[in-house]
């Protein structure tokens, strides 16, 4: 089966309805599905439900569906960075869940797991756990959270062979790795597909069971903090 | 004289110790780097990555390697990357030792909150929850009093938590407190701050 399409826009074609629930790779701005939200932006599909950890910024990323309306609801741990979001936020046009940053990993990394939901630690105490199943095991209390199912998964990987293997690079792995899994489809866009044999098999960052459209493209790979120190004097 | 950023700091890295996996919050804390000498130190980054190295000169930015706080960084020899439910099982699964966090308000019973201000702009907890509740120690560096003067160390928080029960000690610019049965208990204090400088900005009771 090829898995390989030509662009966003056609990696996407039938996979795109009003009022799905996506999940996304990246964190801030890092290893972002830059391409395939512009085509989601395109697209003009609407009422999206997202999970994922940041909503982008105003022009880049997520940003660029909330500055069309076409996000219902965000499922995020911090969304500092924007400014549309916000506005659309204290406004009421968009819904938000704040999920602890783990638990949201947890419950895309359990629903792509079949798992359907699991306790944890995180969150006991806080708001977060108010209207949740509390248990104790071993004299701890612990809060019931669910996997996360999504109609789509998108995500950006660095390298991926035609049969869908991806490789990662340093920390833009993050939330692509528990976001591909947990989707009915998962479409990845990469810098550079290679020809089967070319990765080493043992050093596959997510088997290519889990993907199952792959498109090669241009990132832009925005730096939301550029941070750097000065050359000690020789 | 109360102790300036840097000094807590230095304060903050004397509680970790050779071969710790340590995470460090934004502030002052991540200025704790910068103090801990010989150490055999391993930085956690929770977006996945152990062994975070300094910023990069100008001109060597990548944007694949930035920390929690978004900002480009290098890697060392040591580094690791891993994915975000790897870095948060590593965190939940009480691998990492100790976590150095600033915060607003901390209670008695240890209680902490730093992640929203009712009423105020809510950007989220991004991952502070997580390593509360899952980490082996967690240290607060904070300033003992907000900028009205008000202790932020108290009886009961009055900002919604982030953690219960979570805060074993905090570093302030008065000294060190520790957080026991039925109250506070000074650890230590800033250079020239007496015990009654500490109590009289301490809301929260003080046990002897």
């Amino acid at each position: 089966m090829k898995k390989v399409y030509a662009n966003a826009a056609e990696a996407l074609d039938g996979l795109l309805f009003d009022g799905m629930f996506i999940a996304a790779g990246g964190f801030g701005l890092c290893g972002i599905p830059e391409l395939l939200l512009d085509a989601i932006k395109d697209a003009g599909t609407k009422d999206l439900t997202f999970a994922s950890n940041n909503a982008g910024v105003d022009d880049f990323g997520i940003g660029i569906l909330l500055q069309t309306r076409q996000v219902k609801k965000m499922i995020s741990s911090y969304v500092g960075e924007n400014a549309e979001f916000m506005r659309q936020y204290l406004s009421g046009e968009l819904e938000l869940e704040f999920n602890p940053q783990g638990t949201l990993a947890e419950r895309m990394r359990a629903g792509g797991a079949g798992i359907p939901g699991f306790y944890t630690k995180t969150g006991v105490g806080t708001v977060i756990a108010e209207g949740k199943e509390h248990k104790d095991f071993n004299g701890e209390t612990y809060i019931l959270e669910n996997g996360i199912f999504a109609d789509l998964a998108i995500v950006k990987a660095w390298k991926a062979d035609d049969t869908g293997n991806l490789i990662f690079r340093k920390t833009a792995r993050n939330f692509n790795v528990p976001a591909a899994t947990c989707g009915k489809v998962c479409v990845a866009e990469v810098e550079e597909i290679v020809p089967r044999g070319s990765l080493d098999p043992d050093n596959i960052h997510l088997p290519g069971i889990y993907v199952n459209r792959i498109i090669q493209g241009d990132h832009e790979k925005r730096i939301e903090q550029r941070t750097t120190r000065q050359k000690e004097e020789a | 004289m109360p102790w300036d950023r840097n000094q807590m700091a230095a304060r903050a890295a004397d509680e970790l110790e050779d071969g710790m996996y340590v995470n460090l919050g934004i502030g002052i804390p991540t200025l704790v780097a910068n103090y801990v000498g010989d150490k055999d130190i391993t930085l956690q980054s929770e977006n996945g990555m152990l062994g975070m190295g300094p910023f990069p000169y100008e001109g060597e930015e990548d944007p694949d390697l930035i920390n929690a706080g978004k900002q480009t960084i290098t890697e060392l020899a040591r580094t690791a990357y891993f994915d975000s439910a790897t870095s948060f099982a590593m965190i939940r699964g009480g691998k990492i030792a100790a976590a150095i966090l600033g915060a607003m308000e901390v209670a008695e019973n240890g209680d902490l909150a730093n992640w929203m201000i009712p009423g105020k702009l809510v950007k989220g907890m991004g991952g502070a929850m997580d390593l509360v509740a899952g980490v082996g120690r967690v240290v607060v560096v904070m300033d003992h009093t907000n900028k009205h003067g008000d202790s932020k160390v108290l009886k009961e928080c009055t900002l919604p938590l982030t953690g219960k029960g979570v805060v074993d000690r905090i570093i302030t610019n008065l000294g060190v407190l520790d957080v026991v049965e039925g109250g506070l208990k000074i650890v230590e204090l800033a250079d020239g701050v007496t015990e009654d400088e500490m109590r009289a900005a301490t809301q929260a009771t003080v046990v002897n």
